[in-house]
């Protein structure tokens, strides 16, 4: 049985942008891995894309406020373990990605692909997997530059980590 | 203190590889590199915070990341010799980030089974960001040794500036029984390094006279222009926040 607080704080946290990519929010993502009530205060725990996000003190500043603004005592918990995979994207998330013009990662990372192979992306823009990585790192740590060789857009593409 | 020394090895190799990969920044020969360089500086000074946050909770003397990454002089750094080396040109600077990450990527590998769940947790992350480091520095030393006359004999000049540097690698350090045994990485780092080079139509060079001593705190006259660069603004005002 799940307590009214801590619902009303999983959504308040819950609908936080991620600051890179606002299109989808900390849940789509899954970086907010649970909120649990401790006494009075609302804890959050917040899990890093990649070692070096920049985003990281962002993210977790953002859902503190999310949860004081709803009326919580707030406090963050990094989680390092189990570390985040591309496969806790939600199916949301990925629609999200994909409207937005980003290539949401393939579908799951347990492959050893990343190593030499490719995997085919596919273009958000006319979903021909006519495409060439341009470059291995994009804009943001998480993302790839792809151009599609069928409709000539260039676009991102969420590794697959 | 087994532990502590084991993880600052590797947080300092990390810290300082990250520091020179970032020195790319904004002069990369192409847009593409000039976005890649930061990123792959990114995830080795990331994962040095993590490896500095848990030496200095291993410690208990309530040592932050940044006390144990800007505190701490040219003989307290415990690095490798190779990812202190200046970036010379470009050729340089991918066999560099290659050595490094194709003996990376299987210590993370070997480190998912730590009994040490914080290790484990940290490894997770790492050894991900290690194959697309491999894969990018592979490609770039294909394509360099597989190039131009140029290209090629500058590919060759950094084997033959770097090879000496590599069996460091290899040498087990403090050792914590948390963290993989490095020397039995030897096997599937030669095995990367072949498969690239046999592509790169490179040969790997006899090294007669290894560097060793970064383990030890002995270092390059690189090392302490690296470091004060770095940590000159920390130091010049203690305790700063904004």
């Amino acid at each position: 049985m799940v307590a009214e607080p801590q619902l009303r704080a999983w959504a308040a946290a819950a609908s936080v942008p991620d600051p890179e990519v606002p299109c989808v929010t900390v849940e789509d993502l899954g970086i907010l891995r649970w909120v649990r009530m401790d006494g009075e205060v609302a804890v959050a725990g917040v899990t890093p894309t990649y070692s070096g996000c920049p985003a990281v003190l962002a993210i977790e500043f953002a859902v503190e406020a999310a949860l004081r603004d709803a009326g919580f005592e707030a406090r963050i918990e990094r989680v390092m373990t189990p570390p985040w995979t591309t496969d806790w994207v939600t199916p949301e998330g990925r629609e999200k990605l994909r409207a937005y013009g980003i290539a949401p990662p393939a579908e799951t990372s347990g492959s050893k692909m990343a190593l030499f192979g490719e995997t085919a992306v596919a273009c958000p823009r006319c979903a021909s997997e006519r495409t060439e990585r341009l470059s291995e790192f994009g804009s943001t740590a998480c993302k790839a530059q792809y151009r599609c060789i069928a409709c000539g857009e260039p676009f991102d593409y969420f590794k697959c980590i | 203190m087994a532990l502590f020394d084991a993880l600052l090895e590797l947080a300092d190799d990390h810290l300082v590889l990250g520091h020179r990969v970032s020195e790319w920044c904004g002069h990369a020969p192409m847009l593409e590199e000039d976005l890649a360089m930061p990123n792959m500086a990114l995830d080795l000074i990331g994962t040095a915070r993590n490896l500095y946050a848990y030496a200095g909770e291993v410690e208990g003397k309530g040592r932050s990341e940044d006390d144990l990454a800007y505190l701490r002089d040219e003989r307290a750094y415990r690095n490798l010799l190779l990812v202190e080396r200046p970036n010379e040109d470009f050729a340089h600077t991918m066999l560099r980030q290659l050595y490094f990450a194709a003996f990376m990527h299987p210590f993370w590998q070997a480190a998912l089974n730590s009994p040490d769940e914080t290790v484990r947790g940290i490894a997770g992350k790492a050894v991900k960001e290690m194959a697309y480091h491999i894969r990018h520095a592979g490609e770039w030393v294909v394509r360099l040794g597989d190039g131009t006359e140029d290209s090629a004999r500058r590919m060759k000049d950094a084997v033959e500036a770097l090879s000496i540097y590599v069996d460091e690698l290899f040498e087990e350090g403090a050792g914590d029984p948390a963290l993989p045994s490095r020397a039995a990485l030897r096997g599937a780092f030669d095995k990367t390094i072949a498969q690239i080079f046999a592509e790169a139509g490179l040969e790997g060079i006899e090294v007669s006279y290894p560097q060793t001593g970064g383990r030890a705190g002995r270092h390059g006259e690189a090392l302490g222009h690296l470091l004060a660069e770095m940590q000159s603004v920390h130091r010049a005002h203690p305790g700063a926040t904004w």
